[in-house]
């Protein structure tokens, strides 16, 4: 292919070269980007919470009378063996909180009581001895707690847990050489020590914002009830039967007592609407990333359609003249696809770089992980690709003109 | 001339539909994109009181003791009760307050109405006046409320709408958590936006309905909403003795002079603290005013900007393929525009003519724009977000939209006209 007479047809029309490679450019840099945002956010989406979350379901308890604490631990003491006793619940526990929720509560982990700053962060879980199970997590080394280690615990009052399960992610964090089991760890300002007696397997914390990124798998689990304004109730159905369980169980809450509101939109939810509560905005940007790939592509394609058939509608004279001198359809085809490969490999080298500093720049702005260039080198090739089947069209119209045209004046 | 002009563009625009079409809609989707981005941002950036916002300052303190200190730590984000009361009765500022957010359950004294809970604010008296909230009815409370635990209460037009009709409630009487509160007053509708003096409870949440003295509500243990910070042994039965930050305090400060007076007095404060054994930590105070601490706490998520961004790199795609594709159109049209320079028009006209015809493509682009816009808005207020009811396009940002639209046809335009006049008119004539 001589490209040589392509590149001198092209100073003749500098203007729309640059404009096209411009697109391409642009194009290239804003879909790596987009394409690597949706990318990482399907990434953090399909972390494993650690939970087994099928048949899995919470509800929201909020008490209408919260002044008296020895009234609600009795309440849910009793709220709980009702829970267990339905045909269709495997079992059921009571937490402050849960993977995925959010919000929650998360306190400084110490190795030694007066260390000044925290060895890291961790989600605090409020469990019994019935939580693993109904979680469907399951222990990796140590023992569950026991029924008599569960005891009550008010918001305000000191935590004293004398014993803990930790997660995985934890345990290697803290205790980086050798087990955690037995080790002391001080979970709480009241600064009284804990024992790991168990450790879990991948256990997620209620945060899911990637500000908590380094925290996002520390959980200790403290055998207490707490008795806040609200509580949850896990609840495990048997397999097959959520949605039977996710209508009695708030029925038997209610026949345990009425002074209690559980909200009617969001007061019993399946564990698959947490994770889609938790996820909705990582999805939502997701799709909103990849609309605006799609769109750009196609206009950038369209715009490539119509400015070679402009190119092809002034030129058909001299097409008509080379055929004339000899060109087959093939020379004249080559002759537009070649054209545009030159231009999309100009438009692609400046768009790479673009993107690579599109990236740059969202690194210092936003929480953003660097660039892989396999995706720059996927870009690359999917906008050659894209130029040379718009070109194709016009292209191939111009192949077909004939000979005949060289000597017709328009 | 310009009516010539603009028929003239019209036919043209007739003559080729495909590429006109793919002009005005690569436009109308940048427009639209931009657009919707824009309008969220400015809802979400927008001042909560303007005119006022400037005045109204949020004093920060650092009560903590050694535990993990670091010199250039910022204060924490709320006060304690001890410090709050503190520089409440100090009364160093033309208006004070402190809060908290709440909820508490409503008996309403028809039985038509379960008991329901509704968010509430604990506050003292000059909430109202110093965030210069309307009323429909009555008014808010005053300070010797304040100091006798009074139950007296202040309701939202919306929560008076729904127990009361609507109708003026002052003096009725409102059951809450098994105790009896007199209606003092009625605001009419108010949502600042973000909910600035209380971040904690959600930046752009709908607004509580039910507002109780601070005192009040400590004496009958309602329950609070919002975040608590604690340190050493922190957590007590007692929140008034906790060494917990669990509330808001605000102030009033009219001038710049006061403001910096006030400044002097916060550290003052805590060097006499720390001197009494109360503080252990160096004085360390900040004073910012709305807008400063709305930017402090980064209010407007990320993702936000972000689309905005995206939006932005999106319409300049879509206006460099405008630019291609207006000029194909008009060097195509070189014939038409010699014969036009050859009858005696100037370069000049012919100039005005393409751009008259670039123009056109705005207009229709960002009316197609604004539709889009329309719809995107629509799209983002079915999102779960907080903040999604308060997408709707505003007069200016209507404006704006077409100005935008035009504008950026305009500058798509300018580049292929001057293209398409520069060549003489011999050439052009002669080319065909």
């Amino acid at each position: 292919m001589q490209i040589r007479p392509i590149l001198a047809a092209m100073r003749h029309h500098k203007a729309g070269t640059v404009l096209i490679a411009l697109q391409i450019a642009l194009t290239l840099a804003i879909v790596c980007n987009a394409l690597f945002i949706i990318q990482q956010r399907i990434t953090r989406m399909s972390r494993p919470s650690g939970v087994s979350e099928s048949n899995l379901f919470v509800i929201r308890s909020d008490w209408a009378d919260k002044s008296d604490t020895q009234r609600i631990d009795a309440q849910m003491q009793a709220d709980l063996i009702a829970l267990r006793q339905l045909g269709s619940v495997q079992d059921a526990a009571s937490t402050n909180s849960f993977p995925l929720r959010g919000t929650g509560w998360d306190n400084y982990i110490k190795l030694q009581p007066d260390q000044p700053r925290m060895t890291t962060d961790s989600a605090i879980f409020f469990s019994d001895d019935h939580t693993l199970a109904t979680l469907g997590t399951r222990l990796i080394e140590g023992r569950n707690f026991t029924a008599s280690e569960v005891a009550a615990q008010k918001p305000r009052d000191a935590m004293h847990a004398a014993q803990v399960i930790i997660s995985k992610d934890l345990a290697r964090r803290l205790f980086p050489q050798g087990s955690a089991l037995g080790k002391t760890i001080y979970v709480s300002m009241g600064q009284a020590p804990s024992t790991v007696i168990g450790v879990t397997d991948t256990l997620q914390a209620h945060m899911t914002g990637s500000w908590a990124g380094p925290y996002a798998y520390n959980a200790v689990l403290i055998p207490a009830r707490l008795l806040n304004d609200y509580t949850y109730y896990l609840v495990r159905a048997k397999p097959g039967q959520l949605e039977a369980a996710m209508r009695d169980a708030p029925k038997a809450l209610f026949a345990q007592s009425r002074m209690r509101i559980i909200d009617h939109k969001d007061g019993v939810m399946s564990f698959a609407q947490v994770r889609q509560r938790a996820y909705e905005r990582d999805v939502g940007m997701a799709i909103l990333m990849g609309i605006i790939s799609v769109v750009l592509l196609a206009i950038t394609a369209a715009g490539i359609v119509g400015l070679t058939s402009f190119w092809v509608g002034q030129r058909r004279k001299q097409i008509g003249v080379r055929r004339a001198l000899g060109a087959t359809r093939g020379d004249i085809l080559s002759y537009f696809l070649t054209e545009n490969l030159l231009i999309g490999i100009g438009g692609v080298l400046a768009g790479a770089v673009l993107a690579i500093g599109i990236n740059l720049w969202m690194v210092t702005q936003f929480e953003m992980a660097r660039l892989s260039l396999a995706y720059v080198v996927a870009g690359v090739a999917a906008l050659l690709v894209l130029g040379q089947g718009a070109v194709l069209a016009p292209a191939l119209r111009a192949s077909r003109v004939s000979p005949v045209e060289a000597t017709r004046s328009v | 001339m310009f009516t010539y002009y603009l028929d003239l563009a019209l036919r043209s625009l007739k003559r080729n539909k495909a590429l006109t079409a793919l002009m005005v809609l690569a436009l109308a989707l940048g427009i639209g994109a931009s657009m919707t981005t824009l309008t969220v941002l400015h809802v979400l950036s927008g001042d909560p009181l303007p005119g006022k916002s400037h005045q109204l300052f949020y004093p920060q303190l650092d009560p903590q003791d050694m535990d993990g200190y670091k010199p250039q730590d910022e204060p924490p984000e709320q006060v304690s009760w001890i410090d709050g009361m503190a520089l409440l009765q100090a009364r160093r500022a033309h208006f004070q307050a402190l809060m908290t957010g709440g909820a508490v359950p409503i008996q309403p004294a028809q039985s038509s109405i379960d008991p329901f809970f509704e968010d509430a604010r604990y506050t003292t008296a000059d909430f109202f006046p110093m965030f210069d909230v309307p009323f429909l009815y009555g008014q808010g409370w005053n300070a010797t409320d304040d100091e006798a635990s009074a139950h007296v209460a202040v309701l939202t037009r919306e929560l008076n709408e729904k127990l009361f009709g609507g109708k003026d409630s002052t003096g009725q009487t409102l059951r809450m958590n098994d105790v009896a509160f007199r209606i003092v007053g009625v605001l009419d509708s108010w949502r600042p936006t973000p909910h600035f003096y209380d971040l904690n409870t959600g930046s752009y949440s709908a607004d509580e309905g039910v507002f109780v003295p601070l005192a009040t509500a400590t004496d009958l243990k309602f329950a609070r909403n919002g975040s608590t910070d604690c340190w050493d042994k922190g957590s007590s039965e007692n929140m008034k003795t906790a060494t917990c930050t669990w509330l808001q305090f605000w102030v009033q400060l009219d001038t710049p002079a006061e403001a910096t007076a006030y400044r002097e007095f916060l550290l003052n404060y805590s060097r006499e603290q720390k001197a009494l054994g109360h503080f252990q930590r160096p004085p360390n105070v900040r004073l910012r005013d709305v807008m400063g601490w709305l930017d402090y706490n980064k209010v407007v998520p990320s993702d936000v900007h972000l689309q905005v961004w995206l939006a932005f790199g999106f319409l300049l795609v879509c206006l460099v393929n405008t630019v291609g594709l207006m000029l194909a159109k008009f060097l195509r049209r070189s014939g038409e525009l010699g014969v036009r320079r050859a009858l005696g028009a100037s370069r000049r006209s012919l100039f005005a003519q393409l751009l008259v015809e670039a123009g056109a493509v705005g207009l229709v682009g960002g009316a197609g724009g604004l539709l889009l816009a329309l719809l995107g808005l629509w799209l983002v207020r079915g999102q779960p977000s907080d903040y999604a009811a308060l997408a709707h396009l505003d007069l200016p940002m209507l404006l704006a939209t077409f100005v935008a639209a035009v504008m950026a046809s305009l500058l798509a335009g300018l580049l292929p006209a001057w293209r398409a006049c520069l060549t003489p008119p011999a050439l052009q004539l002669k080319s065909n």
